[in-house]
């Protein structure tokens, strides 16, 4: 090639380059501000960021509490203790899963796509799944609370109504991967609709039904645990009041009580949802 | 032949039988230590029927006083989420078992990680307004340390995942650990850590609505005061107006999301 | 210029990896590696820039002992030795641009490269390594928006931008196309000619080896079994390197 067509070559190149890099940029700067405006707006309204000389203080005393538990707060003859409480909580994540496992399960299939003829239906089925998810589970049982009063219950049924909005998506989103088309044969041999049902969809999805379930489980007993600050049952009332009463040793304990029940929790519900799938 | 297939059905079929009866013990167990029949499900359910019909109509009037608090609910779950996310990137870094060759920082970094993802953030933040006061600075270390926790765990996940030829590459190359990592490690994850960031902004505007209920500012501390004091009406305004905010930027993040992957 | 000095490569579960490895390669030479899947032509080559460690012995590179060298000297020796991967190993959702001055790090402080503060000089030396290889068109495409050859190309680039000395060849058509087989291995030729890189190849293709090498190397079971120029590997010289008579899926021409 002559020098001059090379020349003349590398300069086409060089002006589409130019182009292409011309709209990045542009895109690149817009989102740039956006971000910027957005944090200065956000930086600009906390007026008093100041932190009092209380601070460090109070932060001593809580880690004087963490480091020197009440233990004898484990296990009391009243039964007021951290065990029982801690029980408590765990009673209301199984009972509150256990329901919303159940009630999600017809949601699942309302709102997955390939289980209805028409798609209308299964798009109001997600979209009251989604506004159910909207709700956290912390005003829920504040509601609860007034209707049903205090204690428990009020949390077992927050838990329940407002996992059904994430199990249900789970489920709904497990039954519309799965390849169901193990349901054309069984019709065509001379099963009924319920008989397809049984033997062609559930046991499909029943392993990652599980699996959801027990990781929705891990997520309540952590949500279980904070339900009791509103008074609906669990370990977050006896917390609340340690921590008003500025006994940090019991909270320490019930920290460090918290933090070990969910750990094992945890490692048991991982344990059986690697054998599930 | 036959015999084993059919003590493999039949032990298989025990799993199931036992796994059922720990399951109905546990739910009764449950059901004793909280005091639950069946009873309370009928006599509760229209309960909460009616408390809900008392709550309507929302008291609209009430919106202005609403819109500050819930900018400042905003700011918290905006500020927080940031400083997490930075945060968090020397936290998933050595957390990631192709990215950190010492042990001791591996374990050290994945026992932080999985203590901060035990605590709720209710519970942070009732930790730190102890410390930092009332006010929306307690809700922004709880959103810090929170987030942390969330974008740390599926951002190593992602690390981990990436494909480890560019990073041969870039050994082969001469590059210090730092220049690997940018070039090797970070242009494969980042697209996913922007989206993980939002995720977990997403999750932050709600965890930040509650936080203020023990205190840490923003809407809801006016919540916990209106519930407090039996002016329903106005409490369900707040938590429409809270279903709208949450429901708008969830529109927008996963839009952003989607465009990031 | 590179030399191995008794050099083994003994596996923690007692497999034998190289052995008895006495090698001097020459500045310019273009030397390819032959030998089953294996037997070693992967552990030998990596082992030149340490990206596998030996053992026992030495490697020397321009009279620098590479197996000694730690920290810095270490990635300053890496700097001037580029690889060329079988998978490429471009970072694929970075531009093509970015890739080839990737291969530019060891010349610079850490923060200039990480803030893309790299020099006029260096952004001229990428795009040439581009234009060598015929893809400047390409600079500021996504790498994964290219084919497997284009990608090749494109990472010759980045040894090239190196300015590296030698040029170390992983199998690099084994993923690509007979007619883009060609392609690249003219690239890795014509370099070696115009611009006096070393570069050392490992193949399986056994014509491909007789058409581009100076000077084969056959590799059986970790040992060197052959050393000389291609003139003297006939085919009972292969049969011996590969222990057993050629296959026919061994020649480049019977896929085509």
């Amino acid at each position: 090639m002559s020098r001059e067509s090379n020349h003349k070559r590398d300069v086409a190149i060089a002006k589409d380059i130019q182009r292409q890099l011309l709209k990045k940029r542009i895109m690149k700067w817009t989102s740039l501000f956006v971000v910027i405006f957005l944090y200065i707006w956000a930086f600009k309204g906390m007026k008093d960021f100041h932190i009092g000389k209380n601070a460090v203080k109070s932060m001593k005393a809580i880690l004087g509490g963490f480091i020197h538990p009440d233990w004898d707060y484990i296990i009391e003859p009243g039964g007021e203790d951290l065990i029982h409480a801690l029980m408590d909580t765990l009673a209301i994540a199984v009972l509150g899963t256990f329901i919303s496992a159940v009630l999600s399960v017809p949601f699942a299939f309302w709102a997955a796509r390939n289980m209805s003829k028409h798609k209308w239906i299964s798009s109001t089925g997600k979209f009251v799944l989604a506004t159910i998810r909207v709700f956290p589970e912390l005003i829920m049982a504040i509601i609860f609370v007034s209707a049903v009063g205090l204690g428990p219950f009020a949390g077992i049924l927050a838990l329940g109504f407002h996992s059904v909005g994430m199990l249900g998506k789970l489920f709904a989103e497990a039954i519309e991967n799965k390849d169901l088309s193990s349901r054309e044969a069984l019709i065509a041999s001379g099963a009924n609709k319920i008989q397809t049902f049984w033997l062609a969809v559930i046991p499909q999805v029943l392993p990652e039904f599980l699996s959801y379930t027990l990781y929705r489980f891990e997520i309540s007993v952590r949500a279980a645990t904070i339900l009791g600050i509103v008074g609906a049952g669990g370990i977050g009332a006896p917390l609340i009041f340690a921590l008003q009463g500025h006994t940090w040793d019991r909270v320490g304990i019930i920290f460090i009580g918290i933090v070990v029940m969910v750990t094992m929790i945890d490692y048991i519900s991982g344990a059986i949802r690697k054998r599930l799938v | 032949m036959e015999i084993d297939v059919i003590k493999k059905r039949r032990i298989g079929r025990m799993k199931i039988i036992l796994s059922i009866i720990l399951l109905i013990l546990l739910l009764w167990g449950s059901g004793y230590r909280t005091n639950i029949s069946l009873y309370d499900f009928f006599v509760g359910i229209p309960n909460i029927w009616s408390t809900l019909l008392d709550m309507f109509p929302p008291d609209l009037g009430y919106f202005h006083y609403v819109i500050g608090p819930m900018l400042e609910t905003i700011r918290i779950a905006i500020i927080g989420t940031t400083f997490g996310g930075l945060l968090s990137i020397p936290i998933v870094l050595l957390s990631s078992r192709n990215v950190t060759r010492s042990p001791l920082l591996f374990y050290t970094a994945r026992f932080i990680l999985n203590l901060i993802r035990t605590i709720p953030e209710l519970l942070l933040a009732a930790l730190f307004v102890p410390i930092f006061g009332i006010g929306p600075i307690a809700g922004i270390f709880a959103i810090t340390i929170f987030s942390l926790g969330v974008i740390a765990k599926l951002a190593y996940e992602s690390v981990e995942a990436i494909d480890p030829g560019p990073l041969e590459a870039m050994t082969a190359v001469g590059a210090n650990k730092i220049q690997w990592i940018f070039f090797g490690v970070v242009p494969q994850v980042a697209a996913n850590y922007m989206s993980y960031f939002l995720y977990s902004f997403e999750i932050n505007i709600r965890a930040a609505v509650i936080l203020g209920y023990v205190g840490a500012g923003g809407i809801g501390l006016i919540l916990n005061n209106v519930l407090a004091s039996y002016q329903y009406s106005r409490a369900l305004s707040i938590i429409l107006f809270t279903l709208v905010v949450v429901t708008m930027i969830d529109a927008i993040s996963n839009k952003i999301r989607e465009k990031l992957l | 210029m590179i030399e191995f000095k008794n050099v083994r490569k003994i596996y923690p579960n007692g497999t034998v990896g190289l052995n008895h490895i006495q090698l001097k390669i020459h500045k310019g030479e273009f030397v390819v590696i032959v030998g089953l899947s294996g037997a070693g032509k992967s552990t030998l080559l990596r082992s030149i820039n340490r990206l596998h460690e030996i053992t026992e012995g030495e490697i020397f590179i321009d009279g620098q002992s590479i197996t000694k060298a730690r920290g810095k000297e270490l990635l300053r020796i890496r700097r001037d030795i580029g690889m060329i991967f079988q998978n490429f190993n471009l970072v694929k959702r970075s531009s093509v641009l970015r890739n080839v001055l990737s291969g530019r790090v060891g010349y610079h402080s850490t923060i200039r490269t990480i803030l893309d503060l790299w020099p006029k000089k260096d952004i001229a030396l990428a795009m040439d390594a581009l234009n060598r290889v015929n893809m400047s068109e390409k600079a500021y495409s996504r790498a994964d928006e290219l084919s497997g050859g284009q990608q090749q190309r494109v990472s010759i680039a980045r040894a090239l931008a190196q300015e590296a000395k030698i040029i170390l060849a992983d199998e690099p058509v084994a993923s690509l196309d007979p007619l883009t087989t060609l392609q690249v291995m003219d690239d890795l030729k014509r370099v070696n000619q115009e611009l006096g890189i070393t570069t050392i190849v490992n193949l399986h293709f056994i014509d491909l080896a007789r058409k581009y090498a100076t000077r084969i190397i056959g590799i059986r079971t970790g040992e060197i079994v052959f050393d000389g120029p291609v003139e003297e590997a006939t085919d009972e010289v292969f049969a011996e390197i590969y222990g057993r008579p050629i296959h026919k899926d061994e020649l480049l021409g019977a896929s085509k």
